[in-house]
């Protein structure tokens, strides 16, 4: 594990002192940055993010659920960011987003509350089978995507939170009169009043998340997208630079020379890659924190952000690793790992919002360490926390695992050095 | 005395290709043995097997009593290795690197900056330790690549041509170095196709040409192969047609082998006084014109000529 660790290190510390490398590592992410931050009015002076966007709410509903989420659109804490209009006529709606007067249009269609709290009351029976809730139609503009996005988010998590407690809620009951504590006939009542409450604590716990200190408005600051996107489009370059240098050590001797010494073939690859993860994230953690700092970006909540940067650099080595182990030469990895970081960039979002690609391709794009970075770094800057990056961040280690596994399988197959 | 490495009908193949076939030597512990052919002989693949980097397709060898098949990880801690190729960090200091190195073969902490410094006293570069690599000369580049080889005092140390490509003041500091360390017990393999340099050092000469070892003794005992006989050595200007006059030259009395390498024609001869003058005047019968003559007493390189047809430079 000590040599492992001391091959890792001597690898970030190489490429501290390769100045081209850290150019194209460091620089060039960041001056594409600032330049998308220009071209989307993020350096203008003015607003320094979104703020009114239009939606449209048209609640058919008019039940408990219904209201609170129209309740939510309208509360104090979104108002600097969203601008609700009521419509009653979902087609009229639909038209908004068509003449382009809308960015979304939300239609919680009726019975929605009813499908959620029965008013019938809570069975004992255990083969009882809820009914499945009815849906929240939501409609987005594709000219406005990252405005689209923020309302889908909103809605996401109010429905998130409405599912906790309707789970939650209905075990509750169901255990309280299993030990007798609740007369089956206050069920009815018991159960409006929990789902009530849980339908009531959807605004704090979203006006948590989002609600930014001194700011009137809850935002998603640009930045917060492009930073990322960019940092993720270079990661893919630095992996494949460290993928290279397995190639060019060993065509420089140095590889054969560590394979001489008496450290096992598993620690020198072992340490090649730990020096690819490194780098990896060395260039992301300098890239916010130079965002940070210098651009007031916000990428959320601390402890995701580390475990997100963790995993995703841990997928993008494992490409990097992959392309390492099919090339023969550093050129090659050099040639292939620029055609992947751009093609990866493209299909992961990095340049442009992947819900403006057709359903194909967004599912093509989950092959991309990028679109599984994009999406926990969105999620986290709109107020998303660790615990919900569940599905990028095993989407990412699963990646990373079965591509090392591959590389390693031709890794032996090949043999580090000729043999 | 005891030997330190024991090699027995090593070979190796690339496909069809044969590039060491079956070469069967011994070293003893104290001695500068070395391994001497032109380019292409199987002396880098011989050493490649016998530092555990290739696996030998037949045959085994032992070194310090373990197995290269069976234990390589013991091998290894017995073997220091001075790669061909200039194997170091360039972006690093020689410091850096030394440290690096050092730590691979298990060296740390005060024990490791000890021997760090001791090295760089050894190879000469306490003053331009803290300086990276890659702004060294050829010749100091070499001495921190044998600086390497030498960290953890290795009881057999393997130089593959560490001469290759610099200067002659720096080829002059490196021989001093391995006969300084053999001095101090160290065990040497050398590999070359410098005949001087084998000369100079060894104890012991394997001669290897197309993968075969085919001579292997003391200077004395090879020189005494090829009887005793001079090497004429003809310096011939540039455009000359060297080969024309080599093939000349193989019908005169007194010559028994005639060979045209670059610039030269050299002749071997069981007394050069006896043939000077008839070698002299079939040069110019061809219109070739001869800038120098040298003689020289029975070496590797008459050896190398008897057993192959060939020069060490071909």
């Amino acid at each position: 594990m000590k040599k492992l660790l001391l091959i890792g290190i001597k690898d970030l510390k190489l490429m501290f002192r390769d100045r081209a490398a850290l150019t194209f590592m460091l620089l060039a992410p960041f001056l594409l940055t600032i330049g998308m931050g220009f071209v989307t009015g993020r350096f203008s002076g003015g607003s320094t993010g979104l703020s009114d966007i239009p939606v449209v709410i048209v609640n058919l509903d008019k039940g408990d659920l219904g209201n609170a989420l129209e309740d939510l659109f309208n509360s104090e804490e979104l108002s600097g960011l969203m601008e609700p209009n009521a419509s009653s006529d979902p087609e009229a709606a639909r038209q908004l987003i068509e003449s382009d007067e809308a960015s979304a249009v939300i239609i919680i269609p009726k019975g929605f509350t009813e499908s959620i709290i029965p008013t019938g009351g809570v069975t004992l029976d255990p083969n009882y089978v809820q009914p499945e809730p009815v849906k929240i139609e939501g409609y987005t503009n594709p000219s406005s995507p990252t405005s689209a996005g923020i309302v889908k988010a909103v809605v996401d998590e109010f429905i998130s939170r409405v599912e906790e407690g309707r789970t939650s809620g209905m075990t509750s009951i169901v255990g309280l009169m299993k030990d007798g504590l609740l007369n089956p006939l206050n069920v009815e009542k018991e159960a409006s009043e929990l789902f009530q409450n849980a339908a009531e604590s959807e605004s704090s716990a979203i006006t948590l998340k989002t609600n930014i200190e001194g700011s009137d408005a809850v935002e998603l600051d640009l930045l917060s997208y492009f930073a990322p996107g960019m940092a993720l489009m270079f990661l893919m370059y630095t992996v494949s630079y460290g993928g290279r240098s397995i190639l060019a050590e060993r065509a420089g001797g140095t590889l054969p020379r560590l394979m001489i010494s008496p450290t096992q073939t598993t620690q020198v690859l072992g340490g090649k890659v730990l020096g690819i993860f490194f780098m990896g994230v060395a260039q992301v953690g300098v890239l916010i924190l130079a965002s940070t700092l210098f651009f007031q970006v916000r990428w959320g909540d601390a402890l995701g952000v580390i475990v997100l940067i963790l995993a995703a650099v841990f997928g993008a080595t494992g490409w990097g690793m992959l392309i390492t182990a099919f090339a023969h030469t550093p050129a090659q990895v050099a040639n292939t790992g620029t055609v992947v970081m751009l093609i990866f960039s493209m299909l992961g979002g990095s340049f442009i919002d992947l819900e403006n690609f057709p359903p194909f391709i967004q599912t093509i794009s989950k092959i991309t360490p990028n679109a599984w970075g994009l999406d926990g770094f969105t999620t986290l800057a709109l107020g998303g926390t660790l615990k919900n990056l569940t599905e990028p961040v095993t989407a990412l280690l699963v990646m990373g695992t079965v591509l090392f596994g591959v590389a390693v399988v031709l890794f032996n197959r090949n043999g580090l050095v000729q043999k | 005395m005891e030997s330190i490495l024991e090699v027995k009908d090593l070979k190796k193949n690339y496909g069809d290709f044969a590039a060491v076939k079956g070469v069967t030597f011994d070293i003893k512990e104290g001695e500068i043995f070395s391994l001497l052919g032109p380019n292409g002989a199987g002396k880098t693949t011989t050493i490649s097997m016998l530092s555990t980097l290739y696996t030998p397709t037949a045959g085994d060898a032992s070194i310090g009593g373990h197995s290269i098949s069976k234990d390589p990880m013991a091998v290894k801690q017995v073997i220091g290795v001075v790669p061909q190729e200039i194997a170091l960090y360039e972006d690093l200091t020689a410091r850096e690197n030394l440290i690096f190195w050092g730590q691979m073969y298990g060296l740390s902490g005060k024990s490791l900056n000890s021997r760090v410094d001791e090295v760089l006293e050894q190879i000469g570069l306490v003053d331009k330790a803290q300086n990276q690599v890659k702004t060294y000369s050829g010749g100091m580049k070499r001495r921190v690549n044998i600086g390497v080889g030498l960290l953890h005092k290795p009881r057999l140390l393997f130089m593959d041509e560490p001469t290759v490509g610099i200067d002659p003041q720096s080829r002059r500091a490196i021989l001093d170095t391995v006969k300084e360390l053999n001095k101090q017990g160290m065990t040497v393999l050398y590999t070359t196709h410098y005949m001087e340099e084998a000369e100079e050092l060894s104890d012991r000469v394997g001669i290897i040409d197309h993968g075969e070892l085919i001579a292997l003794g003391t200077q004395d005992e090879l020189t005494k192969q090829v009887g005793q006989t001079d090497t004429l050595i003809l310096h011939i200007n540039e455009n000359e047609d060297t080969e024309a006059l080599a093939e000349s030259l193989k019908g005169l009395d007194g010559v028994l082998e005639s060979i045209a390498v670059d610039h030269e024609v050299s002749i071997i001869t069981p007394a050069a006084e006896d043939v000077l003058a008839s070698v002299v005047s079939k040069a110019n019968e061809r219109g070739i014109k001869i800038r120098s003559i040298d003689i020289r007493e029975p070496n590797l390189e008459a050896v190398f000529l008897h057993l192959t047809g060939r020069a060490l430079r071909d």
